[in-house]
């Protein structure tokens, strides 16, 4: 917080600085903000409100309830879901992996889950749709989506069903 | 960003006709999430500000794409793998790059190496997994996020 002010503070100083002697760079840096402030105006707050739309109505307890249900596929299915509908980032994602694993999903349900859970989080998700564009999520999720699923299957296939996820006590 | 605003407008109408009551926490969930990233934002904003104020785009691009696509996405590849920064933020970020010419490979590699690969997360992984299995997992997370960038290369038609 106190490095925070420090860099408004001497980022302020600086485009003072540039303002009355006409630097350059610091000018240039000026425009810069300028041009981004303007940006993120336009598209954070639809970006924002969606993603507050989708923590207000989509529920996890809903989901964790149907993954270990279903067997095969299916069950890939309501991992990456859980991962994409699931707040908190890894720190979640471990002590719940743990769970998961005493409760019996599969060791390459639960390695999905956990890429998923880095890669497929829907407010992640809208917010690189709303920076980068549409086709550049729906390209990184039809190739990776199916390479996670691969390499979950091939690790879980090398550590053998036996393979135990602590609770993270060391 | 029209298509944004609209959908999100929609959304929240279909919303408050459904629910009122959970519209409106939608709307302080928002905004709770945007305080709590904004001192962060705006920092890596004045940075971003200042780094393309004293650099040319040219000399950017340069950088990432001078030696070589590949080089470039090399680079990215490797800065996502060690930074942590949240999505709120990096996907602004690299908007802004997009912007600037840097080529949507190299930004495909740093933002899904970002959210793959965790250098600095990793002694947390290890806890649950153990060193072995964690280094594989954060390996194949590198290779997934290199064979995405690819593809997001030849879509962009950037690579090919």
């Amino acid at each position: 917080m106190i490095r925070a002010c420090l860099l408004y503070g001497g980022f302020g100083l600086f485009s003072l600085f540039s303002f009355c002697s006409g630097y350059e760079p610091g000018l240039r840096s000026i425009e810069n903000l300028k041009s981004f402030v303007v940006t993120m105006a336009g598209i954070l707050p639809p970006a924002f409100l969606l993603v507050g739309l989708f923590n207000a109505w989509v529920k996890r307890e809903v989901v964790e309830r149907h993954l270990g249900e279903n067997a095969g596929f299916l069950a890939y299915f309501w991992a990456i879901l859980l991962a994409g509908t699931m707040v908190g980032g890894l720190f979640v994602a471990f002590p719940l992996c743990h769970v998961l694993r005493k409760k019996g999903a599969s060791l390459a349900v639960i390695f999905t889950f956990l890429s998923a859970s880095a890669i497929c989080r829907v407010p992640m998700t809208i917010f690189e749709a709303s920076f980068l564009g549409l086709k550049f999520t729906i390209i990184r999720y039809a190739v990776s989506i199916p390479l996670i699923i691969l390499s979950s299957r091939i690790m879980a296939s090398w550590l053998g069903e036996g393979f135990v996820i602590s609770d993270g006590k060391k | 960003m029209f298509a944004l605003w609209m959908a999100s407008i929609i959304l929240f109408m279909v919303s408050l006709f459904f629910d009122r009551g959970r519209s409106m926490q939608a709307v302080r969930n928002a905004w709770d999430l945007f305080l709590k990233i904004l001192p962060m934002f705006l920092a890596v904003l004045v940075l971003t500000s200042l780094s393309l104020g004293f650099v040319s785009e040219k000399f950017l691009t340069d950088i990432l794409v001078g030696k070589g696509l590949f080089v470039g996405t090399a680079i990215a590849a490797m800065a996502g793998s060690v930074a942590a920064i949240p999505g709120f933020v990096a996907f602004p970020l690299a908007g802004i790059l997009a912007a600037r010419g840097v080529p949507y490979t190299v930004l495909g590699a740093f933002t899904t190496t970002l959210m793959m690969v965790g250098v600095v997360t990793f002694p947390l992984e290890k806890g649950y997994l153990g060193t072995r299995v964690a280094l594989v997992r954060n390996l194949a997370g590198f290779a997934t996020a290199i064979i995405v960038s690819m593809v997001i290369g030849v879509f962009f038609g950037e690579v090919l």
